[in-house]
């Protein structure tokens, strides 16, 4: 036992020697390797830790949304299918809601406008008033006398005082949300009474959803409905998706990568060749060769994982992932600024080993497999 | 003691440019002696060395050491009697770049996993013994070229093998550093090794430690006879 | 004559690597264990104000809101005019277009 783990650091002592040859060559190697894993690795943490949050988060999603449909589009609910709604045994409360989007010419942002609902007393707002998501308070300067002006789509304008602002830290649900009255809204928007952007039910037994939207569907014809675990699976496959396009991406990268890594292994130069002989001759059996060229792949790529996850997790979670912000952004002006809880899915960060560190390893064996099962004579010749 | 008896070696067997190097040769060898193999080249004399030190297997034909028939023993056996019973210092020397004088001597025990306090001391005292005790740390791109056979030789005694092997060793070596070389081969017989070498150079087959020259040619054993020293 | 060997470094550096990895999922696990008081503030919110989807676009309906966006809102004005929202591409279309059957009204929910 101990002899085999002094045996291994001998030809990890080799294999480090034989590397310092071809330093600028493993450095880039390795640098290319690290940001590889880094990138790859921040979106698999920056996805899972989303998920895991929206899992959390929406776990609280109304049960129910009722949309209505006119061709394919979504319009305005009228309020009149509340009480056949709330009738439906089971339905604890049907409530309309109303909220849509504002896009502000000034600095080009949208913002989520939106009435609280009557049952929420601490986000009450009054004629004139306003409760803003903190995203809203770093793109627009509300100035010292709290005055928040919006300008409708008819054109009018509007003066909101800012009664309150929601707390630091809720920008994951809430950056840009704007909360004003129910008269102020259909000013807004000139809206007619009655009509909602929506209906919300709450249900008294979750078991039940698949009975009362039975029922629903019967009552309020021309709609959709949106339930709160498809609102969970969309939030499933969402990042998922997601971290699909970019690994794509990151696929072709590393594939490429894989060609090139095996294209300079395989093309085993003349001096590679004769320093297996020279070491079978020496008396080194072909699994000690095969040994120190696996630490030498697994010494590149075993570093390289184990740096770049952790540059990842520091990147994610300790700096907001700074560097995705750029392609998660896209086009929003109004990019929330949120903190997300630690989180390593460990199948996942498995995965990301397989896949990072068996191929490369393999790739640095296999073409030295035949040059080291050679006769150890030909250094004679 | 290594015997061969009617051994061939055909490289390229079975294919057009097939070429027969060793053409049956029965041989013993050992002994504390210092044996050269003389002979044009293209005699096989190296071939003959690669049979003798177990580098390579004999297309047919036996090689036993020390009445054990080893020719046809897997891999992974010969290499353990290779790295036990043999020392072998190259035309080319061989070093590894990229690696200290210390670290090329050492290189032949690294699969034994040795006590590497105890290694490096051996080492240092085997370049010591050579005149290269102040060498060890260079690495071996930039030794003479004398030092550098002088580190192969080092190397090839580092596991302190029965047999040293030498294949053309004053190929590359002016007049002094031949004489410095047999100098060597001296003290090695004087501590009971056995030498044996290729040479074409009668600076060797004639010095006075040899005890042994044979001569080959196209793959055959033409003469052995007693060198000056047996003489 | 005790001098560092390489081997030393190159596994001494993996150990060291390898334990801050250790660290941070350590950090991970203790993290998710005691979240931090935004996550209840944000549970608060999402309940109070029954709201359905996390802020993490705010350029286009159907990427703002995805799970309430109607079917065809990533064809905008007409069915020529395609999704040019760069979020549009980080998107999927919520899973239950893909559903069998039916896609409006009950036949949503039917269990799989």
């Amino acid at each position: 036992m101990i002899r085999q783990v002094a045996r291994q650091r001998y030809l990890i002592d080799f294999t480090l020697a034989s590397m310092m040859r071809r330093k600028v060559k493993n450095v880039v190697l390795f640098g290319v390797y690290f940001l590889i894993v880094f990138v790859l690795a921040s979106v698999m943490l920056f996805g899972s830790a989303i998920r895991r949050e929206a899992a959390l988060l929406l776990a609280n999603a109304p049960e129910v949304t009722v949309q209505k449909l006119v061709m394919g589009r979504h319009d305005m609910i009228s309020g009149e299918h509340l009480e056949a709604l709330s009738a439906i045994r089971g339905v604890r409360r049907a409530e309309g809601r109303l909220w849509g989007y504002l896009f502000d010419r000034g600095n080009g942002a949208n913002y989520t406008m939106m009435v609280p609902p009557a049952s929420d007393t601490t986000h009450a707002v009054g004629p004139g008033e306003a409760i803003v998501g903190s995203g809203i308070d770093r793109v627009k300067t509300i100035g010292r006398n709290e005055y928040l002006f919006l300008i409708a789509p008819s054109g009018r304008f509007f003066k909101f005082t800012v009664k309150e602002r929601l707390p630091e830290g809720s920008g994951l649900v809430a950056a840009d949300l704007v909360l004003i009255s129910e008269a102020d809204y259909r000013a807004l928007f000139d809206l007619p009474d009655g009509v909602y952007t929506d209906l919300a039910l709450s249900i008294r037994n979750e078991k039940e959803v698949a009975t009362i939207l039975g029922k629903a569907a019967k009552a309020v014809p021309n709609s959709r409905f949106v339930t709160r675990s498809s609102i969970a699976r969309t939030y499933e496959s969402i990042f998922t998706w997601r971290e699909g396009v970019l690994l794509a991406l990151l696929g072709a990268a590393i594939l490429s990568f894989a060609i090139l890594a095996f294209d300079k292994a395989s093309g085993l130069s003349a001096e590679e060749r004769r320093e297996i002989g020279i070491l079978k001759a020496v008396g080194w059996e072909t699994s000690d060769v095969l040994t120190s060229k696996f630490w030498e792949g697994a010494l590149i790529s075993l570093g390289a994982f184990l740096i770049g996850l952790i540059a990842a997790y520091a990147h994610v979670f300790f700096f907001q992932a700074g560097l995705l912000e750029p392609v998660l952004k896209g086009w929003a002006v109004l990019y929330p600024d949120f903190r997300l809880t630690p989180h390593i899915d460990p199948l996942q960060v498995t995965t990301l080993a397989f896949f990072t560190i068996v191929p490369y390893t393999a790739a640095t064996i296999i073409p030295i497999w035949r040059a080291a099962i050679t006769d150890p004579d030909t250094v004679m010749r | 003691m290594i015997e061969l008896q009617d051994v061939t070696k055909v490289y390229n067997e079975g294919r057009q440019n097939a070429f027969a190097a060793i053409r049956g040769v029965g041989i013993t060898v050992g002994n504390d002696l210092t044996a050269v193999f003389k002979g044009p080249s293209g005699s096989g004399k190296t071939t003959l060395l690669t049979l003798i030190g177990c580098l390579a297997r004999p297309t047919s034909g036996r090689v036993t050491l020390n009445g054990e028939t080893i020719s046809g023993l897997p891999e992974k056996f010969l290499t353990e009697i290779r790295r036990k019973t043999f020392g072998f210092v190259f035309q080319r020397f061989n070093l590894i770049r990229g690696l200290s004088a210390r670290e090329n001597v050492m290189l032949p025990a690294y699969p034994l996993g040795l006590d590497h306090a105890a290694l490096t001391r051996r080492a240092d005292e085997l370049l010591d013994h050579l005149g290269l005790g102040s060498k060890g740390g260079l690495s071996v791109e930039h030794l003479s070229g004398g030092e550098a056979q002088r580190v192969a030789i080092a190397r090839a005694l580092v596991n302190d093998p029965e047999y040293v092997i030498a294949d053309e060793p004053t190929a590359n070596l002016d007049t002094k550093l031949t004489a410095q070389f047999l100098d060597i081969v001296r003290t090695l017989r004087a501590e009971g090794k056995t030498v044996i070498m290729t040479s074409h150079d009668p600076r060797i087959w004639q010095a006075d430690i040899v005890d042994r020259v044979i001569t080959l040619e196209d793959g055959l054993l033409t003469a052995d006879e007693r060198g000056a020293h047996a003489a | 004559m005790s001098a560092l060997r390489r081997s030393d470094v190159a596994v001494g550096a993996l150990a060291a690597a390898a334990s801050l990895a250790l660290v941070a999922m350590l950090h991970a696990f203790v993290a998710s264990r005691t979240p931090p008081a935004s996550q209840a503030v944000n549970a608060a919110l999402v309940r109070d104000l029954g709201l359905t989807d996390l802020v993490l676009f705010t350029d286009a309906r159907y990427t703002r809101h995805p799970s309430v966006a109607d079917l065809h809102s990533a064809f905008q004005d007409h069915p020529m005019s395609l999704d040019h929202f760069p979020s549009g591409s980080l998107i999927a279309p919520p899973r239950h277009i893909f559903g069998t059957g039916p896609r409006f009204a009950s036949d949503e929910e039917i269990p799989e």
